[in-house]
């Protein structure tokens, strides 16, 4: 690996790819900040051929002024909040009980992962019409079969709504990879501590939970990045009504349905920052385990 | 106290039977060590008197109380693991700490607890690191430290040497011996290396298969084995067996001598060979000698010094007092 000669020539074989990457992030990325800067309304006649109207910072000011920005800030941190809490805490029970030999294992591991597989805008109307539907759901037949009243899931419980679809999807994935840490967990750490004289609780508490600390790292960390962009559920849910409208679904309807491109790119430049910012929170607090 | 009555204990894995019922009385204070070649059920009898595997039937006591059916914690037992099985994200403080903490021990009783064990281990300076930044002696070390502070009725060691390279084997040999001359509790130590039996115990279990071969001193077991397996077993390089007709002269199904047991010469002896392959070690040499006319080849150890060559031609002597006779069953003969 050492050589010139070889370090140059590893240097050569990776340009393609790093430029296609590179360009593949920077002309979206440099298009998004110019037409952010731009009064882009195409119903108005405005476009890219006739010249586009520099504004400056207004559509900025304009996006953080209107009335949906706060809000959708908070649903978007509420819904990913609680679905990382969800995902991780059931993954780690999931996977604790994945662990223990049965019968059928296979079968049931193939079954716990399958969620991941259905597409996030076929299990959300999945849930919405045949769980969630006040009349004809599952939900709300269970709910009148022990004689109590429907709930109104989607527009009633919408957020929670939300975060149960998403968690869903999610927790095979955080189930799958804390499975994998804790089988490679050395059995004979969890004899020494059993005759150190630690309880099945203590046990968990004091080698399990440590041992796949890093793992868990990993499952936010990804689930993070995937959440904070969660569209599909949404828009064929609620339509981003009862306050599930997230900055996301915020900005395709700038984009699309009041058709303002420049605000909508403003939006997403905002979207970029809290992308970021959660991030760097994120890497504070767990960073440790990734040293 | 720590006196370890092993009654009609038997160990079936489904349908195999590991161990059948066998009896052994392991008495305070004993350095008593399990040897036998890998899959002998060693390690499975260690863990059953553990408590990590449960008995299929018979009878563990533990200074007299039954304990077959407690579990491992609450036996009053410590084990060494060959992993070390050390948790990797606690300093070797909290490490050593652990099992006082999970027997809610009050603080400051732990701080000199671990601090006493860290200074007879030579840990003190190793106290606030973690397992990943020691060397594998100073891991068996904590592993050792993590039994000791429990102050336990008998301590188990599986194959605790065996991750270790050869020099710092002998030096842990030495200091776990030393260890157990200090502190005088029983201490049952699972090995495969004969080296390390015959060096360290006070009494040897000899298995093979499950099965009891021979229980003794290291010594006794050397002059006295009581079969096939126990004489080959025991002792390096491994006894001489040779059957046929020089057996049969002997009244025996087969005979056999320890290579230290044999004279050499030039000029005249009882057997001749060829010499093939000789192992200087500086203060003994081994000749491994073909076309004796005895059967396989003999190994036999002589002094540092004698030179004999591949190839040489060289005269043998077995000393007749020294000789050990076996029957058809592989049973010794007595004289």
């Amino acid at each position: 690996m050492a050589t010139q000669h070889s370090r140059s020539a590893a240097r050569m074989m990776m340009a393609p790819a790093v430029i296609l990457l590179l360009g593949w992030m920077l002309v979206p990325l440099t298009m998004t900040l110019f037409f952010s800067f731009k009064k882009y309304l195409p119903l108005r006649g405005d476009s890219v051929a006739n010249g586009l109207d520099w504004v400056g910072f207004e559509n900025y000011v304009r996006f953080v002024g209107s009335s949906s920005f706060w809000p959708s800030i908070q649903a978007t941190l509420v819904i990913v909040g609680g679905v990382l809490v969800i995902t991780v805490v059931l993954g780690i029970l999931l996977a604790l009980l994945l662990d223990r030999p049965m019968w059928g294992q296979g079968i049931v591991r193939i079954l716990v992962i399958s969620p991941f597989f259905v597409m996030p805008t076929v299990s959300g109307l999945v849930w919405k019409n045949m769980f969630m539907d006040p009349i004809n759901g599952l939900l709300a037949h269970l709910y009148k079969f022990f004689g109590a009243e429907p709930v109104q899931w989607l527009s009633q419980a919408s957020l929670e709504s939300i975060i149960m679809i998403v968690s869903w999807q999610w927790l095979p994935f955080a189930t799958l990879i804390l499975l994998t840490a804790i089988q490679s967990l050395d059995s004979e750490q969890l004899e020494a501590a059993e005759m150190d004289g630690a309880p099945v609780i203590k046990r968990f508490w004091h080698i399990i939970l440590p041992h796949m600390s890093r793992a868990i790292t990993v499952v936010i960390l990804i689930q993070t990045i995937f959440l904070l962009s969660i569209f599909a559920e949404i828009f064929v849910t609620t339509a981003g009504a009862f306050g599930t409208k997230t900055l996301t679904y915020l900005i395709f309807q700038r984009v699309l349905e009041s058709q303002n491109v420049g605000l909508g790119s403003a939006g997403g430049v905002y979207a970029i920052i809290l992308a970021n910012i959660v991030a760097i929170f994120l890497m504070r607090i767990v960073g440790k385990n990734l040293d | 106290m720590g006196q370890i009555v092993l009654n009609q204990v038997q160990k079936k894995f489904g349908d195999v039977e590991v161990i059948p019922p066998l009896d052994l009385t392991i008495e305070d204070g004993e350095f008593t060590v399990f040897v036998g070649p890998s899959g002998c059920g060693k390690s499975t009898l260690l863990r059953l008197i553990a408590g990590l595997e449960d008995v299929t039937a018979g009878s563990i006591q533990i200074d007299g109380k039954e304990t077959s059916n407690l579990p491992p914690a609450k036996r009053g037992l410590a084990m060494v693991f060959q992993s070390y099985a050390l948790y990797p994200h606690m300093t070797v403080r909290k490490n050593i700490a652990f099992p006082l903490r999970m027997a809610k021990l009050d603080q400051a009783e732990i701080d000199q607890r671990v601090a006493n064990a860290a200074e007879v281990l030579n840990l003190t300076e190793y106290l606030d690191r973690r397992p990943g930044q020691l060397s594998g002696g100073q891991r068996q070390r904590v592993a050792i430290g993590r039994a000791i502070v429990r102050e336990p009725a008998a301590f188990l060691f599986d194959e605790p040497l065996s991750n270790l390279d050869a020099a710092l084997r002998v030096g842990m040999r030495l200091e776990i011996s030393e260890l157990h001359k200090r502190l005088a509790t029983t201490m049952i130590y699972v090995t495969h290396d004969q080296v390390e039996a015959m060096t360290m115990a006070d009494k040897i279990v000899v298995l093979n298969a499950g099965v009891i071969e021979q229980v003794g001193s290291p010594l006794e077991l050397y002059r006295n084995p009581r079969n096939h397996f126990v004489a080959g077993f025991i002792g390096s390089p491994k006894m001489n067996f040779i059957s046929g007709e020089a057996a049969s002269d002997m009244n025996a199904h087969t005979i056999g001598i320890r290579p230290e047991h044999i004279e050499v010469s030039e000029s005249a002896g009882e057997w001749t060979g060829v010499v093939g392959v000789s192992e200087h070690l500086g203060s003994d040499t081994f000749f491994h000698i073909h076309d004796t006319g005895l059967g396989d080849t003999l190994t036999v150890r002589a002094d540092g010094e004698v030179g004999f060559k591949h190839g040489d031609k060289i005269n043998l002597t077995p000393r007749t007092d020294m000789i050990h006779k076996f029957d058809d069953q592989g049973l010794r003969i007595g004289e």
